[in-house]
């Protein structure tokens, strides 16, 4: 018996030969994946200096050169998150309905999860290539992204909040013996309205985040404006733009979680 | 509880009259202000275009079944490389964002009134602009390639596990904290026995669900030429090859299920 043990906290993997198992494939794959990236330096080394001239835009943006685009751009981006968050949120009340398992009949169950899970697994851009294919270049192509995005999002929460409800007020409203819609208003609304704003507010943010993107594809919005600065490595006026985004990104967030304060 | 009087009998209401009032008003605010946008939005859209959307709809489908399936062949290193940009992309936001989260905190940071500002800045700045933008910068600066995507990934991640990281951080049990320094435990000590075991299974969580995220938006990066299956799906794209389109979608959808499935199960086992 040593005269002095010392306590060391116990390992995250009990088993030996799975700890080092673990950490040898882990290894493994950082050799394989490491060695998968080829580098130009030479490139990486010419596009520094363009780098710190990006940096350097940031300190002094220019606002003024392409303002009538920017100002474009972003009332087509913000008119298209209204709208888009919206139709996104009326749609995504009845399918998020139909994707709760605890109210919702089997089939429609099954239905309303493939719906949402489709709509989430493509990223936004890939729907809104898809929509510009269909509707034509513009902000409309935009909404119907965003919207399908939203519903996505927005009813997978829905759901699973509504699966989260207290069974037991559902079943004292149902014992009154109303119907299903009058069941549906005051067994299960109560319960999610507030999450529910709160949700619908944090989606209005990633939505216009969202907006800033989509019209790198076309899809209408800043995000075309920002393209075209930077392929002309007009860099002052990138970061105008994105300066702008930040800023509006930021009284969002501020306002939105006052708003979900308040509400709560 | 508002009881109005109505023919004579006591009806419940749900709300006061003038709650009532507000909550019309709300919704009329905001019906217009939808009607406005949509005004706005629409002034330059060529309903023709909308109005033939099915039929495009329907070319566009016909010509995406069957999938090409003989370019598979040439999707599996793509494929490779865009889970290679998301994971280490996560990687590398970690290591930024786990100081980034230590200056937020509340009560980690070393300055309230410096410290806490710039690493809040920072993380709203590397949130609010998405990976794609961050790609396309990149792209300029360093060059199309791997290493640009790994890098647009890591900004915008670093703002992501930043800001859930510190959120965890501000709420753990101060009595820990405290049972650890009273030992006589230093600065560095108390970090690691006091907060370092409340918010690590917090941590683990969110990087697995970053990195889920990362799965999803990497595979747009090529785009922008960042790498990864996004170039094919360009290339595809620009030929108007449908069938290969299609393809590289099933792929898509088939990785991200599979990456959700995988975050899912490691969240479960650690919370």
């Amino acid at each position: 018996m040593p005269a002095a043990r010392a306590w060391s906290p116990p390992p995250l993997i009990a088993n030996p030969w799975l700890r080092w198992g673990a950490y040898g494939a882990v290894v493994l794959y950082l050799v394989l994946a490491l060695g998968s990236i080829e580098v130009n330096w030479a490139r990486v080394v010419a596009g520094l200096e363009r780098g710190w001239a990006f940096v350097g835009a940031f300190l002094r943006p220019d606002f003024a050169a392409r303002w009538p685009e920017i100002v474009d751009g972003m009332r087509e981006s913000l008119t298209m998150t209204v709208t888009a968050t919206v139709a996104g949120v009326t749609l995504s009340v009845p399918i998020g309905l139909g994707a709760a398992r605890n109210i919702a009949h089997p089939a429609v169950y099954l239905a309303c999860r493939a719906l949402i899970a489709v709509s989430r697994s493509f990223q936004e851009v890939i729907i809104a290539i898809l929509f510009v294919a269909m509707v034509g270049f513009g902000p409309f192509a935009g909404f119907l992204t965003i919207s399908v995005a939203t519903i996505g999002f927005l009813s997978k929460l829905l759901a699973e909040d509504i699966e989260d409800a207290d069974p037991g007020q559902l079943e004292a409203v149902r014992a009154t013996g109303c119907g299903w819609w009058q069941w549906i208003v005051y067994g299960v609304q109560p319960q999610v309205m507030p999450r529910l704003i709160g949700l619908c507010l944090y989606r209005l943010d990633i939505n216009f985040r969202e907006s800033a993107v989509v019209g790198i594809v076309g899809a209408g919005g800043i995000g075309a404006t920002l393209n075209t600065a930077i392929d002309r490595y007009e860099f002052d006026v990138a970061a105008a733009i994105l300066l702008i985004v930040i800023a509006i990104v930021m009284v969002a967030e501020y306002s939105s979680s006052r708003l979900r304060k308040w509400v709560q | 509880m508002p009881l109005a009087l109505e023919y004579d009998r006591h009806v419940w209401r749900k709300r006061a009259p003038r709650a009532r009032l507000a909550l019309w008003f709300g919704w009329l605010a905001l019906a217009a202000l939808t009607a406005w946008s949509w005004q706005v939005m629409t002034q330059d859209t060529i309903w023709s275009f909308v109005a033939d959307a099915p039929r495009q709809a329907r070319d566009i489908g016909a010509r995406m079944v069957p999938p090409r399936w003989e370019y598979a062949a040439r999707l599996w290193h793509p494929l490779w490389d865009t889970i290679n940009i998301a994971t280490l992309g996560t990687l590398l936001a970690i290591v930024f964002a786990v100081p980034v989260a230590f200056l937020a905190a509340r009560n980690t940071t070393p300055s309230l009134a410096l410290a806490r500002p710039v690493a809040l800045f920072v993380i709203v700045a590397s949130r609010s602009i998405n990976s794609l933008i961050w790609a396309l910068l990149l792209v300029s600066i360093l060059g199309p390639g791997l290493l640009a995507g790994i890098i647009a990934i890591a900004l915008r991640s670093i703002g992501f596990i930043a800001k859930l990281l510190y959120e965890a951080m501000e709420e753990i049990d101060e009595h820990q904290v405290e049972a650890v320094a009273a030992t006589g435990a230093g600065g560095a000590q108390v970090l690691a026995y006091g907060i370092v075991p409340q918010v690590m299974p917090a941590f683990a969580g969110i990087s697995i669900f970053r990195w889920d995220i990362n799965i999803r938006e990497s595979t747009i990066l090529g785009l922008v030429g960042a790498g990864g299956i996004g170039l094919q799906l360009e290339a595809s794209l620009n030929v108007l090859a449908w069938n290969q389109v299609s393809l590289i979608l099933l792929l898509i959808f088939g990785t991200v299920v599979a990456s959700e499935w995988v975050s899912a199960r490691v969240r479960r086992a650690i919370t």
